[in-house]
């Protein structure tokens, strides 16, 4: 993936190997001496983290595989089964039921750092639409891989998202049994989901694949959000970030760790560990937790198919959002009011994310209507408009100035070991 | 083609969209199975239909049945039901349809148990069930609440409750499908 080639092979199995396919350089080239801005700070180290998880999931996935049956019959008892009799099941299971909330933990605060520092801009559109792509197929992975454990709210999940193809005007009623193979949400349904389950993580990672390729034509955005400017103003990929995302990896581990080790299900509804019953609806249906900022806006609507379009619209409104901002200055660091707006986001985020977990009535309605209304309004008409009235604050010349600004103004060991550089 | 100068088509022109035609045709033939194959299938679609015998439940009384893996909701409704849905003004309904239009039965509803906004099974069939403002039935999904003819009345829901094929056979044996 594109950067500046200056592997030279040193083995004899090295040089018989690059005349004939390029690999070795190529990882030379895209991890070891590619250049990135010299000032990138922790909020970077999630495009590695989730890559890891990437593979997390796909290891964990397949072995859960070997001993789980897609059958309504056999399904619940499988993974209890796995839990209990497989070696190791009852971590492996674990393991990939909590790395996907890490997963989305990760792909959240990636994509909230994309927004601060407005790494979706010019020239990183078409990345940032790619990292949407994945953000989407994540999000089918997951629901579809909530249901095959085959638990009430396993069940209950798959119903009521497939409803909201019913919402569909005229075709919706043949889509809906089209995507259940059937009448009703039944063992077809979990046949093509435990399949597309499979599927999904691969076109994750050939996404994924794409959006490294765009990353590496483009280069890392910065905190400062203005261009690379020089070879002043980078660092090889390696050993300086290959060490601080392995540092901030380890951190996120340990995490990940403490949640599958000491509180495995404590992201879990109980009463999924109920066998899934088509007659019976559990009075509490919630999703996971990285759904309820959506679930919240779906049940915000008064309408049916209102709801639906409101909450696919507030996923599209972030793949034209290169184009909804019309400010050329990219980080918030140097928009006084855009960073104060971005927090009010993250806020109504979470109290939307509040709210979708809590009952469809009363205040919570109210609510969650009024914080649907501002999520949209943030990207409709706050962003539009603060691009033109706003005054931006002046930035320095280039990166490596403003890294020395910085280390200057920290004193004399620092401008010491500054002028020796 | 960059290079025909000519603006009159060619016979290379004819031939490339014939091809491309072809093509085009053969690959959506070939695309068709693997669409349809995710509809529901042969085994699924032989319906049955079942016949439920009425005869044990009183006045007031609900049971529930399962057809085509959906629940069937069956009430036989007390005299203040029948009455409260009978006497709703049609324009007070969000989808207007009149209460004997629901039944074959003044004294019973037969309604797939299934709330028309995202597919939840409404409460209001068991004893203590939470039975919504209408004293008909409560999604608790999204808050839709039913009227004793198993109308929408309030909530995210388009629709009523769907009524499906049914006949009596006998006086206490109503078939289902």
């Amino acid at each position: 993936m594109s950067g500046p080639s200056t592997y030279q092979p040193q083995s004899g199995f090295a040089k018989w190997m690059e005349r004939r396919l390029p690999v070795l350089g190529l990882m030379h080239s895209s991890f070891v001496v590619f250049p990135n801005p010299r000032n990138l700070n922790y909020w970077w180290t999630f495009g590695g983290i989730l890559a890891i998880f990437l593979v997390i999931q796909l290891v964990t996935g397949i072995v859960l595989a070997m001993h789980y049956t897609p059958h309504v019959d056999f399904a619940f008892n499988s993974v209890e089964h796995i839990m209990r009799n497989v070696n190791y099941g009852w971590m492996l299971r674990y393991l990939h039921a909590n790395g996907a909330s890490m997963f989305f933990l990760a792909v959240y605060i990636h994509i909230f750092r994309g927004l601060y520092y407005g790494s979706y801009k010019e020239p990183r559109e078409i990345l940032w639409i790619l990292g949407m792509i994945i953000f989407l197929l994540m999000m089918a992975t997951a629901f579809m891989g909530y249901v095959l454990p085959w638990g009430q709210m396993s069940f209950w999940a798959a119903t009521v998202i497939t409803n909201l193809f019913t919402a569909i005007p005229l075709v919706g009623e043949s889509v809906t049994q089209w995507l259940w193979g059937g009448f009703a949400v039944d063992n077809p349904t979990l046949n093509r989901f435990y399949s597309l389950h499979y599927l999904l993580p691969f076109a994750i990672a050939g996404v994924v694949m794409l959006h490294i390729w765009a990353l590496h034509v483009v280069g890392s955005n910065n905190p400062t959000g203005i261009s690379v400017k020089s070879s002043q103003d980078t660092l090889p990929f390696h050993p300086y970030f290959t060490m601080k995302d392995g540092f901030a990896a380890v951190l996120f581990l340990i995490l990940f760790a403490a949640l599958v080790f000491y509180a495995p299900n404590f992201l879990v509804e109980p009463v999924n560990y109920i066998p899934a019953d088509p007659l019976v609806t559990p009075p509490h249906i919630v999703p996971e937790w990285y759904f309820l900022p959506f679930y919240a806006i779906l049940r915000a609507i008064p309408d049916k198919l209102g709801g639906v379009i409101a909450m696919f619209a507030s996923i599209f409104v972030l793949f034209i959002l290169p184009w909804l901002d019309t400010s050329k200055v990219r980080s918030a660091k140097y928009r006084p009011l855009y960073r104060q707006f971005f927090w009010v986001l993250v806020v109504v985020c979470l109290i939307l994310g509040y709210l979708g977990a809590k009952p469809a009535e009363g205040g919570y309605i109210i609510a969650a209507r009024i914080f649907t209304a501002y999520y949209f309004l943030h990207f409709l008409v706050i962003l539009p408009v603060l691009g033109l009235v706003e005054k931006p604050k002046e930035r320095p010349p280039s990166i490596s100035e403003a890294v020395l600004a910085k280390t200057k103004s920290k004193g004399g060991d620092a401008q010491a070991s500054a002028a020796a550089q | 083609m960059a290079h025909s100068k000519t603006s009159e088509p060619t016979r290379r022109d004819f031939l490339y969209i014939a091809t491309g035609s072809v093509a085009a045709v053969g690959a959506a033939a070939a695309v068709w199975p693997l669409i349809d194959q995710m509809n529901p299938d042969a085994s699924v679609l032989a319906l049955s239909s079942i016949e439920i015998d009425l005869s044990p439940i009183a006045v007031g009384q609900a049971v529930t049945a399962k057809w085509r893996g959906k629940p069937i909701f069956i009430r036989r409704r007390t005299e203040e039901e029948i009455k409260a849905a009978a006497d709703t003004p049609l324009e007070d309904l969000p989808d207007p349809e009149p209460d004997s239009a629901r039944v074959k039965k003044a004294e019973w509803l037969v309604m797939i148990g299934i709330c028309t906004h995202l597919g939840c099974v409404p409460k209001g069939q068991g004893i203590g069930d939470a039975r919504g403002d209408w004293n008909g039935w409560f999604c608790p999904c999204h808050g839709s609440h039913y009227d004793t003819s198993g109308r929408i009345r309030k909530g995210p829901a388009p629709r009523n409750l769907v009524v499906p094929d049914y006949a009596f056979v006998e006086d206490t044996t109503v078939k289902i499908g």
